[in-house]
């Protein structure tokens, strides 16, 4: 195990060598797209939670000006003004704001209309762990902050948390079946979702394989074959946990060993953001506590 | 959607042609109706550039801050425009749909344009950022222009499966058919990529908040071109009041003036749902609130409704953005509440009273 993680390191090390800030900065986001812009943003609107929590991670959280309704953390982004959602941001509310730049998700539709009005929009989408390094970097770039300051430093905090919240698992916890249901349909996280990464690093068995895509809509009857062993649930609205019909015989409901996060907890564990090693060690403490 | 047969609804349609050829006093209301119309857009036209999430602070600022000036000048301005345009453009293809399947329940959406439109929007949205080639086709065309190719795919096929326009019931059927087989691709679509769900209900509801000037650059020029073509052929849809078998009699040419107005329809429909998303009812009620007040021949009716969609949907985004500002509701939700609502209690009205709507 200590080889490809010393590999990591010191690529991750060579690669904040070499891209040590520049004049300019050419940004290139998740639609494909390179701007130049000729120093860091001062002014900055966010409309993804985890973009929002990116900027507080690389301690730039006084630059932003304005935030979308979801991003509640850290707590300094709450007293920001809101400007709608990700899906219907208020655009008025958002040029009001006269922001350098807009950070936004790459499927949200305000992205041409914030361009034709002269606004710089930045759209990233974290979907996996990968991703979220790179957002990362990308950030650490337009931000001005040196990599080994920003985006190395916080990648290492969040690997080794989840390194550390893997350690803290005991070994009966080891390679137990575990099943996550995103939202009730039943929404699952596969094991190519970031949900899914961290489980596997985590070192327990997803019953939802890769090949299903990364939040698969299953039939209940799949996770009863599949009889995982511990159930976690992001259960954002706090509903009560209404099981599907055939459930009851299996032995996590039975014996109960469910994992409900609840809105908070729930918060960290479905943002692929920089509390992932929170998220980690949220789901591991459960996971030890209802391992079999 | 099921719709009740034709031939029930007859007399309620026939109406205003009847109407209109007995009363001029009918034509000289529907004048004082037009220019009400136009003088309660011209208002809210004026009230919709200083409603805002930053307050009538902004026309106040806009001499010398440009902040405030590009706020209201290319905001606030395109979105009251668009919205008055897209009402018009649904209130013009709601009273060509009803004349034309002389159904008083027709709606702009009835021939799939609702459905291939949002299966349109559903595949862009779910193909950006799958494969970077698909995606940068994708983003020349976009959500808008894939929901307009989506709407004028949905009525194609329709016509297809009818084979033409000269079966009314017919086309009604295709129609309901592609609405529901379409609808299910969009499920399935939605499906597989559920991360697009979020965005594919903000698209179902509706909203303006995305129009710019090209857009009402688009709007108007659809506009122009529809209701220029609903006007001169509405002498089909007076003659289609009376009766198929009738209006063939009156020697019009039925089959290239319907596939005309067909055109118009799906043009109109599909320019307001590719630009503003799926704004419910404003088709369906406007052309009833116009019958309900003038009852003129179909030439003055179109235009009528036309103006009463625009001004029923510019005073909703207008509520729409005041209600919660600075938060917003989507438009869509208000014109259905507001214009059920109001229809509602039209029937009730009318029941009481012992006539038809």
């Amino acid at each position: 195990m200590p080889c490809p993680i010393l590999t990591l390191l010191t690529t991750s090390l060579v690669l904040a060598t070499a891209t040590l800030p520049a004049v300019a900065m050419d940004i290139t986001d998740a639609r494909g797209r390179t701007q130049s812009f000729p120093k860091p943003p001062d002014r900055i609107v966010s409309l993804l939670p985890s973009l929002t929590e990116t900027v507080c991670a690389l301690d730039q959280c006084h630059r932003l000006v304005g935030v979308d309704r979801y991003s509640n953390w850290p707590e300094a982004v709450q007293r920001l003004p809101q400007v709608g959602g990700g899906i219907d941001p208020n655009i008025e509310a958002i040029v009001a704001l006269k922001p350098d730049v807009v950070l936004l998700a790459a499927s949200s539709r305000a992205s041409d209309r914030l361009e034709a009005l002269g606004i710089k929009v930045v759209a990233l989408e974290p979907k996996t762990h990968a991703d979220v390094r790179r957002v990362l970097a990308t950030m650490g770039q337009l931000l001005g902050v040196p990599a080994a300051q920003g985006a190395d430093r916080v990648w290492r905090v969040i690997d080794a948390g989840v390194q550390a919240a893997t350690q803290s698992l005991p070994a009966r916890a080891q390679n137990v079946r575990v099943y996550f249901e995103v939202s009730r349909g039943p929404y699952a996280a596969g094991e190519s979702s970031f949900i899914g990464e961290t489980l596997t690093r985590l070192g327990v068995r997803n019953v939802v394989p890769a090949a299903l895509g990364p939040f698969p809509r299953l039939n209940p009857e799949f996770v009863v074959r599949a009889r995982p062993q511990i159930i976690l649930i992001g259960n954002r609205s706090m509903q009560q946990a209404v099981f599907y019909p055939g459930w009851d015989s299996l032995p996590a409901v039975r014996d109960n060993r469910i994992c409900a996060f609840g809105p908070g907890e729930a918060d960290v564990v479905v943002r692929p953001g920089p509390r992932m090693a929170e998220a980690a060690r949220i789901m591991a403490r459960c996971i030890a506590d209802k391992a079999p | 959607m099921p719709l009740p047969a034709p031939d029930a609804a007859r007399p309620a349609a026939a109406a205003p042609a009847a109407a209109a050829a007995a009363a001029p006093a009918a034509t000289h209301r529907a004048g004082w109706l037009a220019v009400g119309l136009l003088v309660a857009s011209a208002l809210l036209m004026l009230l919709g550039a200083s409603v805002g999430s930053t307050g009538f602070d902004s026309v106040l600022r806009m001499a010398h801050d440009p902040v405030a000036l590009q706020i209201v000048w290319d905001i606030r301005l395109p979105r009251t425009a668009g919205a008055w345009l897209a009402g018009a453009l649904l209130g013009l293809a709601g009273a060509v749909a009803q004349g034309l399947f002389r159904n008083p329940l027709a709606d702009p959406y009835l021939l799939g344009s609702a459905s291939g439109a949002a299966l349109g929007g559903a595949l862009a949205m779910a193909f950006f950022g799958v494969s970077p080639t698909a995606a940068q086709w994708l983003a020349r065309v976009g959500v808008t222009g894939m929901a307009f190719l989506g709407a004028t795919g949905a009525v194609l096929l329709t016509l297809a499966l009818a084979r033409g326009v000269q079966h009314t019931l017919r086309l009604l059927l295709a129609g309901v058919i592609v609405g529901v087989v379409l609808g299910a691709a969009r499920d399935l679509v939605e499906l597989a990529s559920p991360d697009i769900l979020q965005a594919m209900q903000a698209f179902t509801l509706g909203s303006t908040s995305f129009v710019g000037w090209v857009a009402c650059a688009l709007m108007a020029a659809a506009w122009a071109l529809s209701a220029g073509a609903a006007w001169a052929l509405a002498r089909a849809l007076d003659g289609l009041t009376l009766g198929e078998a009738t209006a063939a009699s009156l020697g019009l040419p039925l089959g290239p003036m319907r596939a005309g107005l067909v055109a118009a329809m799906a043009l109109a429909t599909g320019t307001a749902v590719a630009q503003t998303g799926l704004i419910a009812f404003v088709g369906l009620a406007a052309p009833h609130l116009v019958r309900s007040i003038a009852r003129v021949t179909h030439q003055r009716h179109v235009l009528l409704s036309s103006l009463m969609g625009a001004t029923l949907l510019l005073a909703a985004d207008i509520l729409a953005r005041w209600a919660l500002a600075p938060q917003e509701l989507p438009v869509g939700v208000l014109t259905a509440a507001l214009g059920g609502s109001y229809l509602l209690w039209l029937m009730h009205r009318r029941s009481v009273q012992g006539g038809a709507l």
